[in-house]
């Protein structure tokens, strides 16, 4: 009989992890796994199946589930189930709920394996010592982050989910679901016991570090009220102080945070980075570069080679601004030329007005590093001190402890003074400094970074009928629909695949 | 001359014909079977007997003066029966034969401007679906025996070539693989279809197993070379049907009245501009015979071929070679196979779908010549190339220059040896290779529109692929005349083993040193499978004739665990007619049955390493195109990938009861055969629970598929006398797939999308659920107004819940429900004409040609327009309304493959000559609103039309 053949062009487990020199690729698969949608940029070998490549994206779903199904997007194309996400009428069939469900539970596969290979044992069954020893443990701490992060993202938008760790060997089986209040607390002991290992703050750009792990537990204990029940404000504010100790600064130019050359912003906490030439594909940052560039637009203002005329914004998006020129506000982002406000048919880009935001050009007006015109260089900003500053003055007004009025006040305008471009004509007062403010402030300052949805639903209103937009619920005026759907499904694929799990309330 | 014409049993056979050779002069033989022939020049003459279903008789005369006697014993022609047939791993004569298995020599081989070696038998086979995947130039065909076995594997039958088996696998730069085999080498066909007849081939067979046989040298002292010349004229049958240039100003106008700026003054046919008249050249020319008692034949073959496309075009240079000799006293037999060929390809660029849907009121040309070839072009607002309108598609052929060469070496060495002091033993051993490269290189300008940002483009590509197989075995065969039995056992061991290879490429400018974007990485494949394998075959008084066989294949594929699979196969077969109850009906000549079970597997799952690798834990790492950045620096990126350490065999037990027959002394001859395929443990890229493994699909071997048929065929020699002879064939299959599982869990609501469409990213019209047909379309019911037509986004409430958003049904299906092929031979003295028709029935197509473009919202785009499919006019549609079941339509079909018209000058000399004159595709007669209702996967999409082809040939031998 003859013997194994061995892979050309690939290495076993066993090989990989022999070699301390391996493990650096691995752990930036971990990273790009948010980032790209397989080995092969810009496509050709994905990490998942059953979806396009492209649009099984993490980052691009994980932007459909946050804003494509609030009043920041609504999207023109006629890709498979796509509008149900607008119209807030999909089902557990929906495969841009799949595609976000499997991506999240790739990642967590994805860093189950790196921490199930790199324990102690393992590492000394290796003969890793010494200071590989030390990155090894280091790395191993940001794999348990990124998993964590994935985690959230799944308790946030599932619920209760199932849960597989490091201790379930790869295979075929059913992994049983915690509820989101057990996942809640799992990712909370996580995060705390990673963070030891976790570099300092900045110590490499693109990689996780204390500040991230400290962000991402202010923003879960920020929304502990709609996962577990329980009110934890008071420890969203020590984490949120935490993080704006670390060093970080305002990016003086608001537009900057968002362009080509935003890896040099101090602002930023934890980016999901890209690159035009390293770092390709058609998630991301290309999706969200290209696919709000239409109409009038000029492509090459955006650095790219062509707009997919594809998401506009609500009018009720547009009118959380007083001024919408842009003039005095840098956020209100709106391109009006050929644009009506009005969104009267779904499928056509020049109905609501257009969003330039995302740029894949440096500051100084250079054009990003790909001559395609196809893949931008600018990175996505996760996590940035803006936020850290608005969680601190929500948590306040939520009543939370350890933090103060005054001090939320000062951090609010220190985010719009930098919005108005220095001026403080835009800061408030401490009477205007309510929960409904910050939500409003919240929508201006982080339009399309991925927060809406969670945000809206913190406030209860994305289900249900306290906030209506254009197209909610599938009619032009916008209707109430079911506080179900501040759920989404556990996709049915799922379902059948998996016996053991139950469906959320109100889905087959 | 005077005498009488007797059959076996000295039974008189009135109506024989008895003639003198060279001459005019003959007789027919009355109701005693006696004849006399008056008016005979003295001397020798040769004088000779004839009579349908009897071997004609030939005997020399001295004539003188007086009467002499000549009588005639004929002996039926059971040359249909004694024909041997190629099996796997040896040949058996057509009588002794248990399985299912047709044969198909060069003399039924289809006529006209065949160019890739499938075509040679489309419509012939009962069982056997060969459809070519389009018009373009050595283009391949799907050919699917018995509806095929498996899902997401392979359902490619095996082919075996001169005793080489050769891989599935595809060749850079060469539309086809099997096209740079020569059909005009081929000399003979024989399908396998049931497991009794492949279960040898074990693995590979579960699809059937097609065994080709290149024509070899004849070993006549005589040289024989014969040149063949085919000239033929393809043109285009029919357009897709759009919108004219005043039909679509008119609806611009109404429907999208912001937007009439964009239209222009011109009335272009784009469809018109990009297909021309197209010529092919086909030459061949062999040689034949003998040295010194080796025979020996040599051929060449050059075909030019113009696709209907402009630009688009494919050159093929052939060469075989085919030598045999007999060593120590005939005890050795050397048989060696020698095929070469090179292609030369210029590819057209994807230009078909840009004409359907060019705006009709555009211009060729633009004002400014400078820019974009001086094409009109959609521009964006800042004067580049609108990358989401459609390239001008005159523009796209004219400015692309995509070339490909491929060249495949196949060889093959055969021994057999037969033991001089044991006659019944001997050793047989086959040494193959098939070697095949491919590369080429796309150019496109920097002022072309189609990759204006990125000035231009040039990419080069090579790929490589090497399949190596021995074989051996020891063959005894024995006659055991005292228990009136023949016996073969016979047992050997095959080794195959395949490679692949791929150059990364780079991108550059069309400057051609420029890089755009990062390389792609190279990759390897390899695995073999191994296999002890046996056959026992025996017969009890030439009546019962049993066969069994077993194969051990170890596939490279699988873990150690896994690796063997046993794949058996028993046949019984039961020669009624050498019953003593029917050996004088005389009417009937033939009548075997056959009943045959067995086991064949499947293991062929794809190319990419984890196909070669489903069962190993590997680490993949990524091209330099997705890095991810850590600090200033990019990082390569190691992915640890999915797999599936229980990975295992598929496997497919056949079962199949068949009964050949043959009335009058084979005039009408034929066979019906009933199979039933069921697969179980399916190879699926199958959804699993998430967070299980490494991915959220692995291929793993879950599910049942059922397949149910009958295949049907009968010849009949309608007329055979002196002058006129004409014969006839018809075949019909019935075949039935269904999904009975494809659930880890056996849960009938597992679903698995498949067949995209276009018209929207990830979209897809096929769903894989139990109880279903695979080819099943996943729509929506539509509904219709009092005047028939569609209303729009009305579908039908299936489950009456109040909406029909949920309501998308399996419907219809687009594999045919039965296929027929239908053929007629007439030949009046030196005149023939023949015809071969095929019809499919119970087949649907997605006409995604009108569905993804049907809309009004198609002029609505801002900035440039989009021409409309003509349903439009019908539907009246604002938005597409990809899956409703209006679009899928009824796509059966009659279509006359080809009608031949052919005259042979008859001997000059030696010589031969033979004209032809030949029309393929003659019509097709279907309700299918679409360009051809014959499409593969069941998706109408910018397809390559087939055209209609007009071939002159001439045949002269030497």
């Amino acid at each position: 009989c003859k013997k194994d053949l061995t892979p050309k062009g690939a290495l076993t487990t066993d090989q990989v992890y022999a070699n301390f020199a391996n493990y650096k690729g691995v752990l930036a698969k971990l990273y790009s796994s948010f980032a790209l949608s397989g080995q092969a940029g810009p496509a050709g070998n994905p990490d998942i199946s059953g979806i396009d490549e492209g649009f099984g994206n993490y980052l691009r779903e994980y932007y459909n589930m946050q804003e494509l199904t609030t009043d920041e997007a609504a999207i023109v194309w006629n890709d498979g189930t796509i509008h149900s996400l607008h119209n807030m009428t999909w089902n557990s069939g929906n495969e841009f709920i799949t595609a976000m469900y499997n991506r999240i539970f790739y990642v967590v596969a994805l860093n189950n394996e790196f921490i199930r290979q790199t324990t102690d044992a393992k590492l000394a069954g290796n003969g890793i010592t010494g200071d590989n020893l030390a990155k090894a443990k280091q790395y191993r701490a940001e794999a348990r982050f990124l998993r964590a992060l994935a985690y959230w993202h799944a308790i946030d938008l599932f619920g209760s989910v199932p849960f597989v760790t490091e201790n379930d060997v790869v295979g075929v089986f059913f992994p049983k679901q915690k509820s989101r209040a057990e996942i809640f607390a799992y990712i909370e002991s996580e995060l705390k016991a990673a963070e030891a290992d976790m570099g300092a703050p900045r110590f490499e750009y693109g990689r996780a570090d204390q500040a991230a792990a400290d962000m991402l537990l202010a923003k879960l204990y920020l929304n502990a009220k709609v996962y577990t029940g329980t009110d934890r404000s008071t420890d969203a504010i020590t984490y949120a102080k935490k993080v704006i100790a670390d060093g970080y600064s305002l990016e003086p130019n608001f537009k900057n945070l968002f362009l080509a050359d935003n890896n040099k912003s101090n602002e930023i906490i934890f980016p999901i980075t890209f690159d035009g030439l390293h770092t390709t594909g058609y998630g991301g940052i290309t999706y969200l570069i290209h696919a709000p560039v239409g109409g009038n637009m000029k492509a090459a203002d955006f650095g790219i080679n062509g707009g997919w005329a594809g998401i506009r914004t609500t009018k009720q998006y547009v009118s959380l601004f007083t001024d919408n020129s842009g003039n005095t506000d840098k956020r209100a982002v709106f391109f009006t030329d050929g644009q009506n406000l009005e969104i009267n048919d779904e499928y056509t880009f020049t109905d609501g007005y257009a969003i330039q935001k995302f740029r894949n050009v440096t500051s100084t007006g250079a054009v990003g590093s790909d001559i395609t015109g196809n893949f931008p260089d600018t990175d996505f900003p996760m996590f940035r001190l803006a936020d850290a500053y608005l969680i601190y003055a929500e948590a306040v007004l939520r009543g939370g402890t350890g933090g103060d009025l005054v001090t939320a006040l000062t951090y609010v305008n220190l985010v719009r003074t930098r919005a108005y471009g220095g001026s403080a004509t835009g800061n408030i007062t401490a009477p205007q400094l309510t929960l409904d403010f910050i939500l409003n402030e919240r929508g201006r300052e982080f339009l399309f970074e991925m927060h809406r949805r969670t945000d809206l639903i913190r406030f209860g209103k994305f289900a249900g009928g306290d906030y209506i937009w254009a197209w909610k619920g599938g009619v032009k005026a916008g209707t109430s629909v079911s506080t179900d759907l501040n759920l989404m499904p556990i996709p049915s694929a799922d379902i059948v695949n998996n016996p053991t799990l139950k469906q959320n309330p109100g889905y087959k | 001359i005077k005498g009488k014409v007797l059959d076996e049993t000295n039974a008189p056979l009135p109506g024989a014909a008895v003639t003198i050779d060279g001459t005019t002069i003959g007789a027919t033989t009355d109701g005693n079977g006696s004849y006399t022939i008056t008016g005979v020049k003295t001397g020798n003459v040769t004088v000779t007997a004839k009579f349908l279903g009897y071997v004609a008789l030939k005997k020399v005369v001295t004539v003188g003066s007086t009467a002499v006697e000549v009588n005639f014993s004929l002996k039926p022609d059971n040359q249909n029966l004694n024909e041997v047939v190629v099996v796997g791993y040896g040949t058996q004569k057509k009588k002794d034969l248990t399985g299912s298995v047709t044969s198909i020599s060069a003399k039924d081989f289809n006529q006209g401007p065949v160019t890739t070696p499938e075509q040679l038998i489309t419509g012939k086979v009962a069982g056997v679906q060969i459809t070519s995947n389009s018009g373009a130039p050595g283009s391949g065909s799907t050919i699917r025996i018995r509806g095929g076995a498996s899902l997401n594997a392979s359902n490619d039958p095996l082919i075996v070539i001169d005793g080489i088996p050769l891989a599935n696998t595809s060749i850079s730069g060469v539309s086809n693989p099997l096209s740079l085999i020569n059909p005009n080498d081929i000399e003979s066909y024989n399908i396998l279809k049931d497991a009794s007849a492949t279960a040898i081939y074990g693995s590979r067979a579960s699809n059937g197993v097609i065994i080709i046989t290149t024509k070899k040298g004849k070993g006549d002292k005589d040289v024989h070379i014969n040149f063949d010349s085919k000239t033929a004229l393809s043109k285009i049958t029919k357009e897709v049907s759009v919108l004219t240039a005043d039909q679509f100003r008119t609806a611009v106008k109404t429907q999208s009245p912001g937007q009439a700026n964009l239209l222009g003054t011109a009335n272009t046919d784009w469809q018109s501009l990009i297909y021309r008249p197209a010529y092919t050249y086909d030459n061949n020319l062999s040689i034949t015979g003998g040295i010194k008692g080796v025979p020996y034949r040599l051929s060449i073959g050059y075909l030019d071929q113009d696709g209907i496309v402009k630009t688009d075009n494919l050159k093929r240079t052939t060469a075989a070679f085919n030598i045999s000799h007999d060593f120590l006293r005939g005890s050795l037999k050397v048989d060696l196979n020698l095929k070469g060929s090179y292609t030369d390809s210029h590819f057209a660029a994807g230009a078909i779908g840009n004409a359907i849907g060019f705006d009709p009121t555009q211009p060729v040309y633009s004002n400014d010549k400078t820019k974009f070839g001086g094409y009109f072009e959609w521009l964006d607002s800042s004067g580049n190339p609108n990358t989401l309108a459609p390239r001008n598609p005159v523009g796209l052929l004219n400015e692309q220059d995509a070339q490909g060469k491929g060249k495949r070496g196949i060889g093959t060495l055969s021994l057999n040896y037969v033991f001089p002091f044991l006659k019944e033993l001997q050793a047989s051993a086959t040494f193959g290779g098939d070697l095949s490269d491919g590369d080429g290189y796309t150019f496109i300008p920097a002022s072309a529109a189609s990759n204006f940002t990125q000035g231009g483009s040039y990419s080069k590509y090579f790929n490589e692929n090497y399949t190596y197989n021995t074989d051996y075995y020891l063959k005894y065969s024995k006659d055991l005349k005292d228990i009136k039995s023949h016996v073969d056992i016979q047992a050997g061991y095959s080794y195959q083993y395949f490679s692949t290879y791929f150059r990364g490429s780079q991108q550059y400018k069309a400057d051609k040193t420029t890089p755009v974007g990062t390389p792609s990485l190279p990759s390897w494949g390899e695995y073999y499978i191994e296999s002890p394998f046996a056959r026992l075959n025996y017969s009890f008084n030439d009546k019962y004739l049993l066969t069994a066989s077993i194969r051990d294949d170890r596939s490279s594929r699988f873990s150690d665990l896994h690796r063997n699979g046993y794949f058996p196969s028993v046949a019984f077969a039961w020669r009624a007619k050498e019953e003593s109850f029917l050996k004088s009906v005389d009417v009937l000549s033939d009548l075997k049955f056959r009943v045959s079970y067995g086991i064949t597997g499947q293991q062929d799952i794809g190319t990419g390493l984890s196909k070669y690798f489903p069962y190993l834990a590997i680490y993949e790492p990524s091209n330099s195109a997705a890095q991810y950045q850590f600090g200033n620096a990019f990082v390569n990126t190691l992915r640890s990938d999915a797999y599936n350490a229980d990975i295992k065999w598929e496997q497919t037990a056949t079962v199949n009861a068949g009964l050949d027959f043959g009335f009058l002394n084979g005039r009408i001859n034929g066979s019906i055969d009933l199979y039933n395929k069921k697969t179980k443990d399916l190879l699926i890229f199958t959804p699993i629970p998430a967070g299980t493994n490494l991915s959220n699909y692995i291929t793993a071997n879950i599910g049942n598929l059922t397949t149910k048929g009958v295949d049907f065929n009968i010849n009949f020699i309608a007329i055979d006398s002196k002058d006129i002879n004409w014969t006839l064939g018809y075949n019909v299959t019935l075949n039935q797939r269904k999904i009975t599982n494809i659930s880890l869990t056996g849960d009938p609501n597992q679903t698995i999308a498949v067949t995209g469409i276009p018209g929207g990213v990830g979209n897809t019209i096929g769903l894989f659920k139990a109880g279903q047909n695979p080819g099943a379309f996943y729509v929506y019911q539509q509904v219709y107004d009092q005047n028939g037509l569609p209303l729009e986004g009305v579908y039908v409430d299936r489950n009456k819940n109040g909406s029909s958003v949920d309501d998308k049904y399996l419907y219809k299906q687009s594999d045919p429900k039965v296929f027929m092929g239908f053929n007629s031979n007439f030949t009046y003295k030196k005149w023939n004409l023949g015809f071969s028709a095929r019809a499919n029935l119970g087949n649907y197509l997605y006409n995604a040609q009108s569905a993804a473009n049907g809309a009004y919202a198609g002029v609505k785009f801002a900035g440039y327009l989009g021409n409309l499919p003509s349903s439009v006019l019908q539907t009246q549609f604002q938005q597409y309304q990809l899956y409703s079941d209006y679009y899928v339509e009824n796509a059966s079909f009659l279509r006359m493959d080809y009608a031949t018209l052919g005259y042979t000058f008859g001997t000059l000399g030696k010589h031969n000559l033979r004209a032809s004159f030949n029309v393929s595709n003659v019509f097709v007669i279907t309700k299918y609103k679409g360009l051809d209702p014959e499409i593969n996967g069941g998706v109408d999409n910018n397809f390559y039309p087939r055209p209609r082809v007009y071939t002159l040939g001439l045949n002269l031998s030497l």
